[in-house]
Protein backbone atom coordinates (compact mmCIF):
# COMPACT_ATOMS: atom_id res chain seq x y z
CA UNK A 1 0.00 0.00 0.00
CA UNK A 2 0.85 3.74 -0.98
CA UNK A 3 1.81 5.86 1.85
CA UNK A 4 0.66 9.54 1.92
CA UNK A 5 3.15 10.91 4.08
CA UNK A 6 1.62 14.46 5.87
CA UNK A 7 3.48 18.10 5.82
CA UNK A 8 4.27 17.64 2.16
CA UNK A 9 2.92 19.06 -0.84
CA UNK A 10 1.66 17.24 -3.78
CA UNK A 11 1.14 17.67 -7.43
CA UNK A 12 -1.17 15.78 -9.73
CA UNK A 13 1.61 14.31 -11.79
CA UNK A 14 3.14 12.85 -8.53
CA UNK A 15 5.90 14.58 -6.98
CA UNK A 16 6.36 15.42 -3.64
CA UNK A 17 7.70 19.18 -2.41
CA UNK A 18 8.81 19.33 0.86
CA UNK A 19 8.98 23.13 1.80
CA UNK A 20 11.79 24.66 4.08
CA UNK A 21 12.42 28.37 4.51
CA UNK A 22 13.11 29.67 0.98
CA UNK A 23 13.61 26.31 -0.16
CA UNK A 24 12.20 22.73 -1.29
CA UNK A 25 12.66 19.47 -1.30
CA UNK A 26 11.42 17.50 -4.93
CA UNK A 27 10.99 14.30 -5.47
CA UNK A 28 8.23 11.86 -6.41
CA UNK A 29 5.91 10.25 -3.93
CA UNK A 30 5.43 6.75 -2.29
CA UNK A 31 2.53 6.20 -5.35
CA UNK A 32 4.45 7.27 -7.88
CA UNK A 33 7.36 4.46 -6.88
CA UNK A 34 5.06 1.61 -6.59
CA UNK A 35 3.50 2.47 -10.26
CA UNK A 36 6.91 2.86 -11.77
CA UNK A 37 8.76 -0.50 -9.85
CA UNK A 38 12.11 -0.82 -10.23
CA UNK A 39 13.94 2.37 -10.67
CA UNK A 40 17.03 1.90 -12.51
CA UNK A 41 17.69 5.52 -13.94
CA UNK A 42 17.08 9.20 -12.80
CA UNK A 43 18.00 11.60 -15.05
CA UNK A 44 18.51 14.84 -12.69
CA UNK A 45 19.21 18.83 -14.39
CA UNK A 46 22.63 20.78 -13.26
CA UNK A 47 23.02 22.79 -10.14
CA UNK A 48 21.99 26.21 -11.09
CA UNK A 49 19.73 25.45 -13.47
CA UNK A 50 16.41 27.45 -13.82
CA UNK A 51 13.07 24.33 -13.11
CA UNK A 52 9.54 26.02 -14.09
CA UNK A 53 6.31 25.26 -12.60
CA UNK A 54 4.35 22.50 -14.92
CA UNK A 55 7.71 21.79 -16.75
CA UNK A 56 9.72 18.81 -16.78
CA UNK A 57 13.61 18.98 -15.23
CA UNK A 58 14.14 15.02 -15.39
CA UNK A 59 13.23 11.67 -15.77
CA UNK A 60 12.88 8.37 -13.76
CA UNK A 61 13.60 5.39 -15.50
CA UNK A 62 12.27 1.96 -14.76
CA UNK A 63 13.54 -1.03 -16.55
CA UNK A 64 10.07 -0.48 -18.90
CA UNK A 65 9.51 2.94 -19.30
CA UNK A 66 10.63 6.46 -19.00
CA UNK A 67 8.63 8.98 -16.64
CA UNK A 68 9.10 12.84 -16.85
CA UNK A 69 9.62 14.57 -13.67
CA UNK A 70 7.55 17.84 -13.64
CA UNK A 71 8.56 20.33 -10.73
CA UNK A 72 5.66 21.47 -8.80
CA UNK A 73 7.40 24.63 -8.19
CA UNK A 74 9.62 27.54 -10.26
CA UNK A 75 13.08 29.02 -9.15
CA UNK A 76 16.39 27.02 -9.15
CA UNK A 77 18.16 24.19 -8.36
CA UNK A 78 20.77 24.38 -5.96
CA UNK A 79 21.58 20.79 -5.20
CA UNK A 80 20.96 17.47 -6.41
CA UNK A 81 20.61 13.69 -4.36
CA UNK A 82 23.66 12.40 -6.56
CA UNK A 83 23.54 9.34 -3.95
CA UNK A 84 20.48 8.33 -7.21
CA UNK A 85 23.37 8.57 -9.68
CA UNK A 86 24.55 5.07 -8.33
CA UNK A 87 21.98 3.95 -6.18
CA UNK A 88 18.54 4.80 -8.11
CA UNK A 89 16.80 2.22 -6.27
CA UNK A 90 16.74 4.54 -3.39
CA UNK A 91 13.39 5.80 -4.38
CA UNK A 92 11.89 2.70 -4.32
CA UNK A 93 13.22 1.97 -1.12
CA UNK A 94 12.28 5.49 0.36
CA UNK A 95 10.62 7.55 -1.96
CA UNK A 96 10.15 10.46 0.59
CA UNK A 97 13.46 10.16 1.81
CA UNK A 98 15.41 10.45 -1.24
CA UNK A 99 14.46 13.75 -2.81
CA UNK A 100 15.79 14.71 -6.08
CA UNK A 101 16.62 18.18 -6.23
CA UNK A 102 16.47 21.03 -3.93
CA UNK A 103 15.65 24.27 -5.48
CA UNK A 104 15.39 27.99 -4.16
CA UNK A 105 11.70 28.89 -4.67
CA UNK A 106 11.27 31.51 -6.59
CA UNK A 107 6.97 32.34 -6.22
CA UNK A 108 6.24 30.26 -3.04
CA UNK A 109 2.87 31.34 -4.23
CA UNK A 110 2.72 28.36 -6.57
CA UNK A 111 2.28 26.21 -3.90
CA UNK A 112 -1.11 27.28 -3.35
CA UNK A 113 -1.62 25.04 -6.62
CA UNK A 114 -0.55 21.86 -4.76
CA UNK A 115 -2.43 19.62 -2.79
CA UNK A 116 -1.68 18.26 0.78
CA UNK A 117 -1.93 14.73 1.88
CA UNK A 118 -5.42 14.06 2.50
CA UNK A 119 -5.99 15.69 -0.93
CA UNK A 120 -3.65 13.87 -2.51
CA UNK A 121 -4.75 10.44 -1.40
CA UNK A 122 -8.02 10.92 -2.93
CA UNK A 123 -6.74 12.54 -6.02
CA UNK A 124 -4.62 8.87 -6.41
CA UNK A 125 -8.06 6.71 -5.28
CA UNK A 126 -9.45 8.01 -8.00
CA UNK A 127 -6.82 7.91 -10.28
CA UNK B 1 -11.71 -4.41 -26.52
CA UNK B 2 -8.49 -6.87 -25.74
CA UNK B 3 -9.16 -10.75 -26.03
CA UNK B 4 -8.07 -12.66 -22.44
CA UNK B 5 -6.10 -15.44 -22.67
CA UNK B 6 -7.40 -18.82 -20.65
CA UNK B 7 -5.49 -18.11 -17.66
CA UNK B 8 -6.55 -14.23 -16.96
CA UNK B 9 -8.04 -14.74 -14.02
CA UNK B 10 -4.82 -16.50 -12.90
CA UNK B 11 -2.80 -13.54 -13.47
CA UNK B 12 -5.17 -11.47 -11.98
CA UNK B 13 -5.92 -13.26 -8.94
CA UNK B 14 -1.56 -13.79 -8.36
CA UNK B 15 -1.34 -9.60 -8.92
CA UNK B 16 -0.43 -9.37 -11.88
CA UNK B 17 -0.31 -5.96 -13.73
CA UNK B 18 -1.94 -6.26 -16.68
CA UNK B 19 -2.05 -4.15 -19.96
CA UNK B 20 -2.63 -4.45 -23.51
CA UNK B 21 -0.05 -5.93 -25.75
CA UNK B 22 -0.90 -7.59 -29.41
CA UNK B 23 -5.25 -7.31 -28.89
CA UNK B 24 -4.67 -9.26 -25.89
CA UNK B 25 -4.81 -7.90 -22.15
CA UNK B 26 -1.68 -9.52 -20.69
CA UNK B 27 0.46 -9.95 -17.53
CA UNK B 28 3.62 -7.44 -17.72
CA UNK B 29 4.78 -8.48 -14.46
CA UNK B 30 3.35 -10.05 -11.18
CA UNK B 31 6.54 -9.15 -8.49
CA UNK B 32 8.96 -6.87 -10.46
CA UNK B 33 10.68 -7.72 -14.16
CA UNK B 34 14.37 -7.68 -12.41
CA UNK B 35 13.32 -10.69 -10.39
CA UNK B 36 11.49 -12.62 -13.06
CA UNK B 37 14.29 -11.95 -15.50
CA UNK B 38 17.08 -13.72 -13.20
CA UNK B 39 14.80 -15.95 -12.29
CA UNK B 40 14.42 -17.25 -15.81
CA UNK B 41 18.45 -17.10 -16.07
CA UNK B 42 19.07 -18.80 -12.98
CA UNK B 43 16.20 -21.55 -12.09
CA UNK B 44 13.14 -21.71 -13.79
CA UNK B 45 10.11 -19.39 -15.00
CA UNK B 46 6.76 -19.81 -17.19
CA UNK B 47 5.26 -17.54 -19.04
CA UNK B 48 1.94 -17.33 -19.82
CA UNK B 49 2.11 -17.28 -24.04
CA UNK B 50 -1.52 -17.89 -25.27
CA UNK B 51 -1.76 -15.23 -26.93
CA UNK B 52 0.39 -16.60 -29.83
CA UNK B 53 -1.82 -17.84 -32.88
CA UNK B 54 -1.13 -21.43 -34.50
CA UNK B 55 -1.98 -22.11 -38.09
CA UNK B 56 -2.03 -26.03 -38.93
CA UNK B 57 -1.12 -26.33 -42.62
CA UNK B 58 -2.13 -30.02 -44.44
CA UNK B 59 -2.64 -31.17 -47.43
CA UNK B 60 -0.72 -32.56 -50.64
CA UNK B 61 0.67 -29.39 -51.40
CA UNK B 62 1.25 -27.82 -47.75
CA UNK B 63 5.18 -28.86 -48.00
CA UNK B 64 5.02 -27.01 -51.48
CA UNK B 65 2.94 -24.12 -50.13
CA UNK B 66 5.46 -23.79 -46.94
CA UNK B 67 8.50 -23.28 -49.17
CA UNK B 68 6.31 -20.70 -50.93
CA UNK B 69 5.28 -18.25 -47.94
CA UNK B 70 8.07 -18.96 -45.81
CA UNK B 71 12.16 -17.77 -46.10
CA UNK B 72 13.70 -20.78 -44.20
CA UNK B 73 14.12 -24.77 -45.69
CA UNK B 74 11.81 -26.96 -44.57
CA UNK B 75 12.93 -29.43 -47.47
CA UNK B 76 13.95 -32.61 -46.47
CA UNK B 77 13.53 -32.16 -42.59
CA UNK B 78 12.87 -35.41 -40.23
CA UNK B 79 9.71 -35.15 -38.30
CA UNK B 80 9.54 -33.07 -35.30
CA UNK B 81 12.28 -30.56 -36.81
CA UNK B 82 11.67 -26.59 -36.28
CA UNK B 83 12.69 -23.87 -38.28
CA UNK B 84 12.74 -20.52 -37.61
CA UNK B 85 12.10 -17.85 -40.24
CA UNK B 86 9.72 -14.99 -41.69
CA UNK B 87 7.25 -14.41 -44.30
CA UNK B 88 7.70 -11.84 -46.60
CA UNK B 89 6.49 -8.72 -49.13
CA UNK B 90 7.46 -9.19 -52.35
CA UNK B 91 9.80 -6.14 -51.64
CA UNK B 92 11.09 -7.74 -48.77
CA UNK B 93 9.57 -6.27 -45.97
CA UNK B 94 8.48 -8.86 -43.59
CA UNK B 95 5.42 -9.59 -42.67
CA UNK B 96 5.98 -11.80 -39.79
CA UNK B 97 8.77 -14.02 -38.23
CA UNK B 98 7.36 -17.12 -37.00
CA UNK B 99 8.50 -21.22 -35.98
CA UNK B 100 7.18 -23.87 -38.68
CA UNK B 101 7.34 -26.98 -36.96
CA UNK B 102 7.11 -30.11 -39.16
CA UNK B 103 4.69 -32.49 -37.39
CA UNK B 104 3.97 -35.40 -40.60
CA UNK B 105 4.96 -35.41 -44.04
CA UNK B 106 2.92 -32.49 -45.75
CA UNK B 107 1.58 -31.30 -42.11
CA UNK B 108 2.94 -28.36 -40.66
CA UNK B 109 2.51 -26.12 -37.37
CA UNK B 110 2.70 -22.21 -37.79
CA UNK B 111 3.07 -20.53 -34.94
CA UNK B 112 2.64 -16.13 -35.30
CA UNK B 113 3.04 -13.73 -33.63
CA UNK B 114 -0.36 -12.10 -31.80
CA UNK B 115 -0.26 -8.83 -32.97
CA UNK B 116 0.30 -10.27 -36.30
CA UNK B 117 -2.82 -12.78 -36.28
CA UNK B 118 -5.67 -11.35 -38.30
CA UNK B 119 -3.01 -9.62 -40.85
CA UNK B 120 -0.75 -13.22 -41.45
CA UNK B 121 -3.77 -15.59 -41.99
CA UNK B 122 -4.88 -13.26 -44.21
CA UNK B 123 -1.79 -13.22 -45.78
CA UNK B 124 -1.37 -17.08 -46.17
CA UNK B 125 -5.12 -17.45 -47.61
CA UNK B 126 -4.40 -14.92 -50.04
CA UNK B 127 -1.61 -16.98 -51.52
CA UNK B 128 -3.34 -20.35 -51.41
CA UNK B 129 -4.13 -20.13 -55.39
CA UNK B 130 -2.54 -23.44 -57.09
CA UNK B 131 -1.82 -25.26 -53.75
CA UNK B 132 -4.29 -28.03 -52.51
CA UNK B 133 -3.87 -27.67 -48.74
CA UNK B 134 -6.04 -26.96 -45.86
CA UNK B 135 -5.61 -23.89 -44.09
CA UNK B 136 -6.69 -24.52 -40.37
CA UNK B 137 -6.24 -21.52 -37.91
CA UNK B 138 -6.40 -22.89 -34.47
CA UNK B 139 -5.27 -19.72 -31.76
CA UNK B 140 -8.41 -20.10 -30.34
CA UNK B 141 -8.11 -23.72 -29.47
CA UNK B 142 -4.65 -23.64 -28.28
CA UNK B 143 -3.30 -22.41 -25.08
CA UNK B 144 0.90 -22.44 -24.66
CA UNK B 145 2.86 -22.29 -22.06
CA UNK B 146 6.82 -21.11 -22.10
CA UNK B 147 8.90 -23.04 -19.60
CA UNK B 148 12.27 -21.51 -19.50
CA UNK B 149 15.40 -21.95 -17.59
CA UNK B 150 18.45 -23.95 -16.86
CA UNK B 151 15.92 -26.32 -14.44
CA UNK B 152 12.77 -26.03 -16.65
CA UNK B 153 13.83 -29.80 -18.13
CA UNK B 154 13.59 -30.65 -14.40
CA UNK B 155 10.45 -29.28 -14.06
CA UNK B 156 8.78 -30.23 -17.01
CA UNK B 157 9.56 -33.51 -16.24
CA UNK B 158 8.92 -33.48 -12.67
CA UNK B 159 6.02 -31.56 -12.37
CA UNK B 160 4.33 -31.78 -15.25
CA UNK B 161 5.04 -35.55 -15.80
CA UNK B 162 6.10 -34.95 -19.36
CA UNK B 163 9.48 -35.98 -20.64
CA UNK B 164 11.34 -34.13 -22.65
CA UNK B 165 14.84 -34.71 -21.80
CA UNK B 166 15.18 -36.49 -25.26
CA UNK B 167 14.11 -33.44 -27.04
CA UNK B 168 16.92 -31.59 -28.83
CA UNK B 169 16.97 -27.80 -29.47
CA UNK B 170 14.53 -26.78 -32.25
CA UNK B 171 12.62 -30.08 -32.15
CA UNK B 172 8.85 -30.84 -31.01
CA UNK B 173 6.74 -33.96 -30.10
CA UNK B 174 3.18 -35.15 -29.67
CA UNK B 175 2.11 -36.53 -26.57
CA UNK B 176 -1.47 -37.38 -26.24
CA UNK B 177 -3.13 -34.13 -27.65
CA UNK B 178 -0.16 -31.68 -26.39
CA UNK B 179 2.68 -30.65 -28.48
CA UNK B 180 6.24 -29.70 -27.00
CA UNK B 181 9.14 -28.57 -28.29
CA UNK B 182 12.48 -27.61 -26.93
CA UNK B 183 12.61 -23.72 -27.65
CA UNK B 184 12.02 -20.44 -26.36
CA UNK B 185 12.07 -16.59 -26.47
CA UNK B 186 14.85 -15.99 -24.36
CA UNK B 187 18.25 -17.73 -24.49
CA UNK B 188 17.97 -20.07 -21.99
CA UNK B 189 17.28 -23.60 -22.35
CA UNK B 190 13.67 -24.35 -22.28
CA UNK B 191 10.19 -25.70 -23.45
CA UNK B 192 7.05 -24.47 -25.24
CA UNK B 193 3.88 -26.52 -24.98
CA UNK B 194 0.88 -25.96 -27.11
CA UNK B 195 -2.56 -27.39 -25.33
CA UNK B 196 -6.41 -27.35 -24.89
CA UNK B 197 -7.42 -24.33 -22.55
CA UNK B 198 -8.09 -26.88 -20.13
CA UNK B 199 -4.60 -28.74 -19.98
CA UNK B 200 -3.08 -25.36 -20.02
CA UNK B 201 -4.68 -24.39 -17.21
CA UNK B 202 -4.10 -27.08 -15.23
CA UNK B 203 -0.11 -26.94 -16.40
CA UNK B 204 -0.07 -23.60 -14.69
CA UNK B 205 -1.42 -24.44 -11.37
CA UNK B 206 0.66 -27.39 -10.99
CA UNK B 207 3.88 -25.57 -12.00
CA UNK B 208 2.96 -22.23 -9.64
CA UNK B 209 1.97 -24.58 -6.82
CA UNK B 210 4.83 -26.59 -7.31
CA UNK B 211 6.89 -23.24 -5.73
CA UNK B 212 9.54 -24.01 -8.37
CA UNK B 213 9.09 -22.23 -11.47
CA UNK B 214 7.78 -18.33 -11.39
CA UNK B 215 5.46 -16.74 -12.92
CA UNK B 216 6.98 -14.37 -15.48
CA UNK B 217 5.36 -11.43 -17.85
CA UNK B 218 5.69 -10.11 -20.71
CA UNK B 219 7.92 -7.56 -19.37
CA UNK B 220 10.87 -9.70 -18.54
CA UNK B 221 10.67 -11.80 -21.11
CA UNK B 222 11.20 -8.36 -23.57
CA UNK B 223 14.08 -8.17 -21.18
CA UNK B 224 15.69 -11.98 -21.87
CA UNK B 225 14.70 -12.15 -25.26
CA UNK B 226 16.53 -8.34 -26.18
CA UNK B 227 19.44 -9.05 -24.47
CA UNK B 228 20.27 -11.96 -26.05
CA UNK B 229 19.81 -10.22 -29.61
CA UNK B 230 16.44 -11.83 -30.43
CA UNK B 231 14.21 -9.63 -32.89
CA UNK B 232 10.51 -8.41 -31.76
CA UNK B 233 8.31 -7.78 -34.74
CA UNK B 234 7.40 -4.17 -34.88
CA UNK B 235 10.92 -3.31 -33.30
CA UNK B 236 13.81 -4.84 -35.11
CA UNK B 237 11.41 -6.56 -37.71
CA UNK B 238 8.65 -4.37 -40.00
CA UNK B 239 7.27 -4.03 -43.03
CA UNK B 240 10.00 -1.65 -43.91
CA UNK B 241 12.63 -3.88 -42.03
CA UNK B 242 14.00 -6.90 -44.24
CA UNK B 243 15.53 -10.00 -42.79
CA UNK B 244 19.13 -8.81 -44.34
CA UNK B 245 18.69 -5.46 -42.70
CA UNK B 246 18.45 -6.67 -39.43
CA UNK B 247 20.84 -9.24 -40.15
CA UNK B 248 19.04 -12.54 -40.15
CA UNK B 249 20.05 -13.69 -43.18
CA UNK B 250 20.84 -16.90 -42.45
CA UNK B 251 17.23 -17.80 -42.72
CA UNK B 252 16.05 -17.06 -45.21
CA UNK B 253 17.52 -19.58 -47.63
CA UNK B 254 18.62 -18.12 -50.97
CA UNK B 255 19.12 -21.05 -52.69
CA UNK B 256 15.68 -22.70 -52.55
CA UNK B 257 13.81 -22.20 -56.16
CA UNK B 258 11.93 -19.73 -54.85
CA UNK B 259 9.82 -17.96 -51.93
CA UNK B 260 7.48 -14.51 -52.33
CA UNK B 261 10.60 -12.37 -51.19
CA UNK B 262 13.28 -14.02 -52.81
CA UNK B 263 14.04 -11.76 -55.95
CA UNK B 264 14.08 -8.49 -53.56
CA UNK B 265 16.59 -10.31 -50.73
CA UNK B 266 18.93 -11.40 -53.76
CA UNK B 267 19.38 -7.71 -55.16
CA UNK B 268 19.75 -6.71 -51.22
CA UNK B 269 22.28 -9.14 -50.85
CA UNK B 270 23.96 -8.01 -54.33
CA UNK B 271 23.23 -4.36 -53.61
CA UNK B 272 23.62 -3.53 -49.96
CA UNK B 273 21.14 -2.22 -48.01
CA UNK B 274 20.59 1.91 -46.99
CA UNK B 275 20.20 0.37 -42.92
CA UNK B 276 21.27 -2.12 -40.64
CA UNK B 277 20.61 -3.31 -37.70
CA UNK B 278 23.10 -2.77 -35.20
CA UNK B 279 24.09 -3.16 -30.94
CA UNK B 280 25.15 0.32 -29.34
CA UNK B 281 26.24 0.50 -26.06
CA UNK B 282 26.33 3.67 -24.11
CA UNK B 283 28.60 4.93 -21.59
CA UNK B 284 26.41 6.08 -19.38
CA UNK B 285 23.40 4.68 -17.51
CA UNK B 286 20.72 6.25 -19.10
CA UNK B 287 18.37 4.47 -21.36
CA UNK B 288 17.69 4.36 -25.13
CA UNK B 289 14.23 3.49 -25.89
CA UNK B 290 12.64 2.26 -29.27
CA UNK B 291 12.28 5.48 -30.98
CA UNK B 292 15.20 7.68 -30.16
CA UNK B 293 17.28 9.23 -32.55
CA UNK B 294 20.69 7.78 -33.03
CA UNK B 295 23.23 10.76 -34.14
CA UNK B 296 26.69 10.62 -35.59
CA UNK B 297 29.37 12.58 -33.78
CA UNK B 298 28.45 15.83 -36.23
CA UNK B 299 25.06 15.26 -34.57
CA UNK B 300 22.82 14.12 -37.51
CA UNK B 301 20.36 11.83 -37.63
CA UNK B 302 21.71 8.42 -38.44
CA UNK B 303 18.88 5.96 -37.52
CA UNK B 304 16.74 5.03 -34.81
CA UNK B 305 16.53 2.65 -31.69
CA UNK B 306 14.71 -0.28 -31.61
CA UNK B 307 15.19 -1.27 -28.61
CA UNK B 308 16.68 -0.64 -25.40
CA UNK B 309 16.66 -1.15 -22.13
CA UNK B 310 19.73 -1.39 -19.23
CA UNK B 311 20.60 -4.34 -19.73
CA UNK B 312 19.87 -6.36 -16.84
CA UNK B 313 22.42 -9.38 -16.45
CA UNK B 314 26.18 -6.85 -17.68
CA UNK B 315 24.78 -3.89 -16.15
CA UNK B 316 24.83 -1.75 -19.36
CA UNK B 317 22.72 0.63 -21.22
CA UNK B 318 22.52 -0.83 -24.65
CA UNK B 319 20.23 -0.73 -27.42
CA UNK B 320 19.26 -2.25 -30.74
CA UNK B 321 19.02 0.30 -33.92
CA UNK B 322 18.68 0.79 -37.38
CA UNK B 323 21.15 3.10 -39.27
CA UNK B 324 22.49 4.01 -42.29
CA UNK B 325 24.72 1.30 -43.70
CA UNK B 326 28.06 3.65 -43.52
CA UNK B 327 27.63 3.80 -39.52
CA UNK B 328 27.28 0.12 -39.10
CA UNK B 329 30.51 -0.81 -38.68
CA UNK B 330 31.58 -2.10 -35.35
CA UNK B 331 33.81 0.17 -33.16
CA UNK B 332 31.51 3.21 -34.65
CA UNK B 333 31.16 5.81 -32.21
CA UNK B 334 27.52 6.77 -32.26
CA UNK B 335 25.11 9.13 -30.20
CA UNK B 336 21.68 8.55 -28.43
CA UNK B 337 19.47 11.39 -27.68
CA UNK B 338 18.03 10.92 -24.72
CA UNK B 339 15.36 13.59 -23.82
CA UNK B 340 17.33 16.58 -23.98
CA UNK B 341 20.73 15.13 -23.52
CA UNK B 342 23.09 13.12 -26.23
CA UNK B 343 24.90 10.06 -25.04
CA UNK B 344 28.13 9.14 -26.45
CA UNK B 345 27.73 4.99 -27.51
CA UNK B 346 29.77 2.59 -30.07
CA UNK B 347 28.73 0.34 -32.11
CA UNK B 348 28.72 -3.48 -30.39
CA UNK B 349 27.71 -7.28 -31.73
CA UNK B 350 23.51 -7.03 -31.25
CA UNK B 351 24.03 -9.59 -28.73
CA UNK B 352 24.47 -8.55 -25.24
CA UNK B 353 24.77 -11.75 -23.48
CA UNK B 354 25.37 -15.15 -24.39
CA UNK B 355 22.80 -17.74 -25.47
CA UNK B 356 23.02 -20.56 -22.70
CA UNK B 357 21.15 -23.43 -25.14
CA UNK B 358 21.10 -26.77 -24.65
CA UNK B 359 21.59 -28.61 -28.01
Amino acid sequence: MAQFMEGLLYSESHEFIRVEGEFGYIGISDYAQHALGNVVYVDMPDVDDEVTAGEEFGAVESVKAASDLISPVSGTVVEVNEALEDEPELLNKDAFANWIIKVQLSDPSELDNLMDAKAYEAFCENA
Amino acid sequence: MEKKTCLYDRHVALGALMSPFGGFIMPIQYSNITDEHNAVRQHCGVFDVSHMGEVRITGPDAERYVQHIFTNDVSGAPIGQIYYGMMLYPNGGTVDDLLVYKMGENDFFLVINAANIDKDVAWMKEHTAGFDINLNHQSDYYGQLAVQGPEAEAVVEEVLGISCSELKFYTAKVVGDIIISRTGYTGEDGFEIYGSHEFTQKSWDKLIESGRCKPCGLGCRDTLRFEVGLPLYGDELSADISPVMAGLSMFCKLDKPEFIGKEALVEQKANGVPQKLVGIELADKAIPRHGYAVLNNDGEVVGEVTTGYHCLSVDKSVCMALVKTEFAKLDTPLQVQIRKKVFPGVVVKKKFYDKHYKK
